[in-house]
C-alpha cells in the first residue's frame, strides 16, 4: 500500500556522533544540578496552579427550551443536563474535524496513487463522519440547545485533535504515518460513541441512543479497517 | 586571521530583478531528523536577521519621508526572503524543540562572534551574554524532558553541552546594569558594527519568539518559564542594542545592516551542506548585495559622503558555524561568576543595589527556571533513561 520510512542519515541519536556525545555525557555527569530537588518540584508547582486555576469554560444553557429544561430537566437529560449537552457538543466537533481529516487523507492517498478500494473506503468513511455530525446536530437541536456552541468538551477534543491533524496534513508524511494518527482518532471515536450511547440511555433519550448505536457500528468498521490496513501494510514489508 | 575582501563591492542582483512567487517562498521544509543541526542554526539566524532588517527599515521610514519608497521596496523583498527562510522550519518541531534550536543559535553563533570580535569590551559582552543563553538551554532542556518526555539532544545533535551556566535566577538586573558602552562609529572596525547588529537581531528574534509561543503552552510552569526567560531576552536586546553607536545616522545603520546581511549570507553559503538550502543562501547573498548598492547610492545622495567611510577596510573570516564546545566550557569555568554593574563587569559580590532589589522583587515567589530544572542532569535518552540505568 505504501512504503515505510527509508534508512537514511537520521542525525538525532548519540550513535551518529559517538565522540562528541561521549564528551557531552561526561561533562553532564561531572556537573551536578545547581538547584536541589527533582521532578517533584515541577509536580508540586503544577498542583499549586491547579488549585487556584479557574475553569476553561462553561456549557451554554439551551436557549430555545429554557422553560422546558427548567421544568423537566431530569426527564429530558438526567440530573445534570449540561453533561449530556457538553458531550454531544464534543461528538459534533469531533465528527466535523473527522470529515476534514479524511479529506486530507484522501488527498494524500490520491497523490500517492493508492489502490481504488482504499480510496473508496476513505471517501465512504468521510461521508459517514459527515452523517454522524448531522446526527448529533439533530440531537442537540432536539434538546433545544445550540449546535454552533463550542462546549468545553468540544474544545478539549479540538486541542487533542491538533496532533493527528498536524501529522495527516504534513505533506511529507506517508500513508502509514497518517494511519498512525488516524488510528488514535478512530479509537477515541469508538470509545466516545460507546459512552455517549450510555449517557443517552441513562438520560432517557432512547431514540437518540438508537441512532447513535448505528453510528457506533459504522465507527467500529472504520476502526477495524484502519487496523487492518496498518497490519497488512506493515507485515507485507517485513516479510 | 584570514580575511575576505571585495565582498561588499560586488553588484549582486539589482533590486528590480528580485522576484518571488507564492510557491517560491513556501518550499519544502528541512528535515528535523536528517538535516544537520547547523542547517537549522543558519535558518534561525537568518530569519532573525531578516526580521531585524524589516524592523530597522520600518523605524527609518517613520523618521525619513524621502526614504519611504526605497525602504518599502527593499522591505518587500526582505519580507519574502524571511518567509522563504522561516518556512524551511518543519511543523514537526514542537515550539519547545524550536526553542532548544533557538538557544543553540544563541550559544554557537555568539561564541563564534566573541572569538572573531577585535574590540575586547565588545567581546567580553558577547561572552557575558553567552553564559546566560547557555543556561537557558539547560533550563529549557529540563522543561522539554519533563514536559514532553523528549531529549533536547535530538535537536542539538551533540554539538552543544547541556549543563548550567550563570543561573537564570541571577540574570534579572535593573535596566541600568543592562546598558553597555557603545562602540565609536568613527573608530570601530566594520566587523564590530556587523557583530553588534547581528547579535542584536538574533536576540530580538528570540525575545519575540518566546513572547509569541509562551502563551501557547498549557502547562502553567512552562508558561512561567517562558515569561521569565523572555524577560531576560528583553534585557539581552537592551544589552546588545546598546553596543551600537547611537550617534550613527539612520543611513549609516542601514548600510551596516545590509553589509551584515551580506556577510552572514556568505557565511551560510560557504558552510551549507544541504544543496537546496545552499542555493537559497546564494540567491539571497546576491539580493543583499543589490540592496547594499542601492543604499550606497542613497547614502551618497542624502548624506553627501563616501560609503567607504562606513564600509571601508577588510572583513575578518566568516562566522564559523560549528560546535564551540571548548571555548564555551572555558568561558563557563572562567567567567560564570561575573555580574554587570553599570557598563562594567564585576565579581558577583559587587552587583548594584538596584539590581539586587529588582531581582529579589521578581524572584519573591520562586523562580520558574529553578522549578523546572531542580536536580536535572542531562543524559542521552532523557533523565528517565538515566534513572533506569542508575537503578
Amino acid at each position: 500500500m505504501t512504503d515505510s520510512a527509508p534508512l537514511g542519515i537520521n542525525r538525532t541519536g548519540v550513535q551518529m556522533s559517538p565522540e562528541k556525545s561521549q564528551d557531552m555525557r561526561r561533562i553532564a555527569e561531572q556537573t551536578p544540578a545547581d538547584v536541589a530537588g527533582g521532578p517533584r518540584e515541577l509536580s508540586e508547582a503544577r498542583a499549586a496552579e491547579a488549585l487556584k486555576a479557574g475553569r476553561a469554560g462553561s456549557v451554554a444553557p439551551p436557549g430555545s427550551a429554557k422553560g422546558v429544561l427548567k421544568a423537566g430537566a431530569k426527564k429530558m437529560t438526567g440530573q445534570n443536563p449540561e453533561l449530556l449537552l457538553d458531550k454531544l457538543g464534543q461528538r459534533l466537533a469531533f465528527e466535523r474535524t473527522g470529515v476534514r481529516l479524511y479529506e486530507a487523507l484522501i488527498a494524500k492517498a490520491t497523490a500517492l496513487g493508492l489502490e481504488q478500494p482504499v480510496r473508496q473506503a476513505l471517501a465512504r468513511f468521510r461521508d459517514e463522519e459527515a452523517e454522524h455530525m448531522d446526527l448529533v446536530v439533530q440531537a442537540v437541536e432536539s434538546l433545544g440547545a445550540d449546535p454552533t456552541t463550542m462546549t468545553p468538551s468540544a474544545n478539549v477534543a479540538g486541542v487533542v485533535g491538533l496532533g493527528p491533524l498536524q501529522v495527516i496534513t504534513d505533506a511529507r508524511t506517508n500513508f502509514m504515518q497518517s494511519l498512525d494518527a488516524l488510528l488514535s482518532v478512530e479509537l477515541t471515536d469508538n470509545a466516545a460513541w460507546e459512552l455517549l450511547i450510555e449517557l443517552a440511555e441513562t438520560a432517557g433519550q432512547e431514540s437518540m441512543a438508537t441512532h447513535f448505536r448505528h453510528a457506533l457500528k459504522q465507527e467500529e468498521y472504520h476502526l477495524e479497517t484502519v487496523k487492518g490496513w496498518m497490519r497488512d501494510t506493515s507485515l507485507e514489508q517485513l516479510r | 586571521m584570514a580575511t575576505i575582501t571585495n565582498l561588499l563591492d560586488a553588484k549582486g542582483t539589482p533590486l528590480e530583478q528580485q522576484r518571488f512567487s507564492w510557491n517560491d517562498i513556501n518550499s519544502t521544509p528541512i528535515s528535523k531528523l536528517d538535516d544537520d543541526a547547523f542547517t537549522r542554526v543558519r535558518v534561525i539566524l537568518m530569519n532573525g536577521i531578516e526580521t531585524d532588517a524589516l524592523r530597522l527599515k520600518h523605524m527609518g521610514a517613520r523618521f525619513h519621508k524621502e526614504l519611504r519608497l526605497p525602504l518599502a521596496r527593499v522591505r518587500r523583498v526582505e519580507h519574502h526572503q524571511q518567509t522563504t527562510i522561516n518556512w524551511l522550519l518543519s511543523a514537526d518541531h514542537s515550539p519547545l524543540e524550536t526553542t532548544i534550536a533557538y538557544e543553540q543559535v544563541a550559544i554557537e553563533v555568539t561564541a563564534a562572534v566573541a572569538q572573531n570580535e577585535p574590540d575586547p569590551y565588545q567581546a567580553q559582552t558577547y561572552r557575558f551574554g553567552l553564559l546566560e543563553d547557555f543556561d537557558h538551554l539547560y533550563r529549557y532542556a529540563a522543561m522539554l524532558d519533563r514536559l514532553e518526555g523528549k531529549d533536547a539532544n535530538n535537536i542539538l545533535q551533540s554539538y552543544t553541552d547541556i549543563i548550567p551556566g550563570r543561573p537564570t535566577s541571577q540574570h534579572h538586573r535593573d535596566p541600568h546594569d543592562d546598558l553597555r558602552e557603545h562602540y565609536d562609529g568613527g573608530q570601530a572596525d566594520l566587523i564590530t558594527k556587523i557583530h553588534a547588529a547581528m547579535i542584536t537581531a538574533a536576540e530580538y528574534q528570540t525575545h519575540d519568539y518566546y513572547m509569541n509561543i509562551g502563551p501557547l503552552f498549557a502547562d502553567p510552569v512552562a508558561r512561567a518559564l517562558y515569561a521569565e526567560i523572555a524577560s531576560v531576552e528583553e534585557q539581552h536586546v537592551t544589552q546588545y542594542g546598546s553596543l551600537m553607536d547611537p550617534g550613527e545616522t539612520f543611513l549609516e545603520k542601514w548600510l551596516i545592516h545590509e553589509a551584515m546581511e551580506a556577510y552572514n549570507y556568505l557565511g551560510c553559503l560557504e558552510q551549507e551542506d544541504n544543496p537546496r538550502v545552499k542555493r537559497i543562501w546564494e540567491r539571497f547573498l546576491d539580493y543583499e548585495l543589490g540592496h547594499l548598492q542601492l543604499v550606497r547610492e542613497l547614502f551618497k545622495k542624502y548624506e553627501r559622503r563616501d560609503p567607504e567611510e562606513v564600509l571601508g577596510g577588510t572583513l575578518p573570516a566568516l562566522v564559523e558555524f560549528k560546535s564551540q564546545r571548548d571555548f564555551v566550557r572555558r568561558v563557563v569555568s572562567e567567567e560564570v561568576d561575573l555580574r554587570a554593574h553599570g557598563i562594567d563587569y564585576v565579581p558577583r559580590d559587587q552587583e548594584s543595589d538596584q539590581s539586587l532589589l529588582y531581582r529579589d522583587t521578581m524572584n519573591v515567589n520562586g523562580v520558574p527556571a529553578d522549578t523546572v530544572s531542580a536536580g536535572y542532569q542531562w543524559s542521552p535518552g532523557t533523565e528517565q533513561a538515566r534513572r533506569k540505568s542508575n537503578g
